[in-house]
């Protein structure tokens, strides 16, 4: 047991480690800086070229917004008609068909949007070429798209009184061929070497060693799996995810996949602390993280290492810990760890089926996508904890009489209320989601529908709640999830949660780029006695309380009636 | 709008040109190097494929090292966990409870408390391909039985094949039970 501590404490550390000198390399990177990836300008230039696009034109917040939401918006009607008639574009060896309007509406908006919330099987529900020229493709651009409008908000925190917030093309491009593309590449090649498929043949046919018949789906996985955890996608190439033995085939991929989920989401704190040369900020922001991060694991890891009182009942040993769910190369501990830092940073990509976990995992789990920004998904959990900051900032500015001002420019009324309507949001869409599907659940258990609503669930009494509170917590966290024994592949769910997914997705941008905006505007007050210091503990201390306060009072009703109670009514 | 429209269009074809097209082609080249040249590794015996070195399958014989229960059946193209929650009543009295009876007909000798939760709750890609050492040895009697051999020979079996954490000091020990399984029937009789 104790190499599986091991294991995972040192995965966290070494993840750590290296996200400090990546942050220092990507703020070099969008400062214009000299870096050793040089040799990629050539490939930039030549897409500059082909699209027609001037990388040197600077762009006010709104400009960045219209570029961001276009392509955002020509992407989903690619994808949408890609996945509609998946069965009879080419690159499809295993005859799989095309994907319903309803399953086609979800995928697409989910992959669009980096949640990758899949209702549907790789194995059967996609084919090669939707895999790879449909999602594989969003897991590069809607990453990509994430850090574009976080760049702004750091542009616009960086120079005094400014309209000129960069270009977005060239932070869409950039953060594509400096830091996911060569990531990746390593990544998968790591795969590669330890088993996962890379070649484009499909199923294989053999005969096992008792004699059944064994259909084997294959494909070029290895490149998609990579480019899925470095993004924070979450959308595997097989339904199993990284559970699956050819996405994740031993403990050393699982090392590297598992440090992917996290590592650039870390990398962009330091990022921001080498941009904007405020590196005890970095480290604040850092701290309150962690802090966060860690409550969620130890609980979690213990749990599962521990078992399930459940089958302990039942009379046999758990020297494993809790199994149900779980592959043996990994084992309790390395599962947690990665149910934690999967759902912490909008991943979703699983290696052990969270239904299956104990209560205590499912509730970490969940509140990791309540709060949704500890580290948070690449670009976007900065963007939100931004809110966080700009509240504190305001709250801690009222309490001691001070003017609240960040980075030098005063938060005012307009800023507050965009940033109190974006943390609202959130809980607002979870559990309108949650309470709906509740109350067609209760009310209308048989209705004539193609799956009966009595059908949905896949597990009694409380569990089956959360298995519902879960899905609307991962859509409008864009993380891509679940708990699994929902069927979800039906007219309800997958439009349901496309809708959350969506709203989810683009307000969550939208508010913080133009509360950054509107600062960058506004007259520049040089830091006086006066000023409320935001790179100390105590303000760390604030945010945390702001982050703990609006998750809690949100969410702590319906996390009552889901893994708390369960948890309780462990046996 | 025109301004946004165009270069959107443009910038999505020739970034699928390179993303989707040329990133994946390049590492399909390279891992047209690695052991199973980019297809998935096999398991030979007697000169026939009889599996995929990562995937499990499933094993009911006496004489076999039986693998982990499977929600999917062991189907490898339709890989998926039980999702069953840890407090399904229903699930644990009905699947688990069974699955316990059965190995304990099989395996006379064994007690309950003996058996690892590994071998009667279900994996999370229906395909685990690995056991546990222990989860392998506590089945050598019924194998050394119903193959006529002694259990020594089956437990050494089991500990040459046991591959340790990674490097000796990350995650658990496992066996893998197809490879397990093909050097038991390639021992001489």
């Amino acid at each position: 047991m104790n190499t599986e501590y091991i294991g995972i404490i040192f995965m966290y550390l070494a993840t750590i480690a290296l996200a400090i000198p990546l942050g220092k390399y990507i703020a070099k990177v969008f400062k214009g800086e000299k870096t050793w990836l040089d040799f990629m300008a050539p490939l930039e230039r030549l897409i500059f070229k082909f699209s027609g696009i001037d990388p040197n034109r600077e762009m006010n917040w709104k400009q960045h917004l219209k570029a961001l939401l276009t392509v955002n918006f020509i992407w989903l009607i690619y994808t949408f008609f890609c996945l509609l008639f998946q069965g009879r574009l080419p690159l499809n060896p295993d005859h799989n068909p095309s994907q319903t309007p309803d399953l086609a509406f979800n995928t697409a908006l989910s992959f669009v949007t980096n949640t990758n919330l899949q209702d549907y099987s790789g194995e059967s529900g996609a084919t090669y070429y939707t895999q790879l020229y449909v999602l594989m493709f969003l897991h590069f651009v809607s990453a990509a798209t994430g850090i574009a409008a976080m760049m702004v908000v750091f542009k616009a925190m960086k120079d005094k009184v400014t309209d000129k917030l960069g270009n977005f093309w060239d932070y869409l491009v950039k953060s594509i061929t400096r830091l996911f593309l060569p990531l990746s590449f390593v990544v998968a090649v790591i795969l590669a070497f330890n088993g996962t498929p890379t070649s484009f043949k499909g199923k294989d046919t053999i005969i096992g060693l008792q004699g059944d018949t064994i259909h084997v789906s294959r494909g070029p996985a290895a490149a998609m799996i990579a480019i899925k955890q470095t993004g924070t996608n979450g959308g595997g190439w097989f339904g199993a995810n990284s559970a699956h033995p050819f996405e994740n085939p031993n403990y050393l991929t699982n090392m590297v996949e598992n440090s992917s989920i996290f590592l650039i989401s870390v990398a962009l704190v330091f990022a921001l602390g080498f941009y904007l040369n405020k590196k005890k900020l970095a480290w604040v922001i850092f701290g309150v993280m962690t802090a966060g991060f860690l409550i969620m694991v130890f609980p979690s890891v213990i749990a599962e290492v521990n078992g399930n009182p459940g089958i302990a009942h039942l009379g046999v040993s758990q020297p494993g810990g809790s199994m149900e769910g779980k592959e043996v190369r990994f084992g309790p501990a390395a599962s947690a760890m990665w149910g934690v830092t999967t759902t912490v940073t909008s991943n979703g990509s699983v290696n052990a089926m969270h239904d299956s976990m104990m209560p205590v995992s499912g509730m970490a789990q969940m509140f990791d996508m309540m709060i949704n920004s500890f580290y948070g998904g690449v670009g976007v959990g900065y963007l939100n904890f931004y809110i966080f900051i700009i509240i504190a900032v305001f709250i801690s500015g009222l309490m001691v009489g001070r003017t609240p001002e960040f980075m030098g420019r005063k938060i005012e009324a307009r800023e507050m209320k965009i940033a109190s309507l974006i943390a609202l949001l959130h809980p607002f869409i979870i559990l309108v989601g949650t309470s709906i599907a509740s109350y067609v659940l209760v009310h209308y258990p048989n209705a004539d529908w193609a799956t009966k609503p009595s059908a949905w669930l896949n597990n009694p009494g409380s569990h089956g709640f959360s298995e519902m509170l879960y899905q609307y917590a991962s859509s409008a966290a864009n993380n891509g999830s679940g708990y699994a024994g929902l069927t979800a592949n039906n007219i309800f769910w997958n439009v349901s949660t496309g809708l959350v997914i969506f709203v989810g997705r683009f307000f969550p941008i939208i508010g913080p780029v133009a509360i950054a905006g509107i600062l960058a505007n506004k007259k520049f007050i040089p830091e006086s006695a006066g000023t409320l210091k935001t790179d100390t503990v105590t303000f760390g201390v604030m945010v945390f309380a702001v982050i703990i306060i609006v998750a809690a009072l949100s969410f702590f009703p319906a996390l009552t009636l889901g893994p708390i109670a369960e948890h309780f009514s462990l046996k | 709008m025109k301004t946004y429209i165009l270069p959107s269009i443009k910038i999505t074809i020739i970034l699928l040109v390179i993303l989707s097209g040329l990133y994946p082609l390049a590492i399909a080249g390279i891992g047209k190097l690695t052991p199973g040249h980019g297809d998935g590794e096999t398991v030979q015996y007697k000169g026939r494929v009889v599996g995929y070195a990562n995937e499990g399958q499933k094993f009911t014989k006496d004489e076999y090292f039986w693998s982990r229960p499977s929600a999917a059946n062991y189907q490898a193209d339709a890989g998926a966990g039980s999702n069953k929650g840890p407090t399904n009543a229903d699930y644990l009295n009905k699947d688990v409870k069974g699955r316990i009876d059965t190995f304990l007909k099989h395996n006379p000798g064994v007690t309950k408390d003996q058996i690892p939760a590994e071998l009667v709750t279900a994996s999370g890609s229906g395909l685990d391909p690995d056991l546990s050492p222990v989860g392998a040895k506590i089945q050598a009697t019924r194998i050394a039985k119903a193959r006529g051999i002694s259990e020594q020979q089956v437990l050494a079996l089991v500990d040459a094949h046991t591959e340790g954490p990674l490097l000796g000091l990350f995650g658990p020990a496992k066996v893998n039970v197809l490879k397990l399984n093909v050097a038991l029937d390639e021992l001489k009789k």
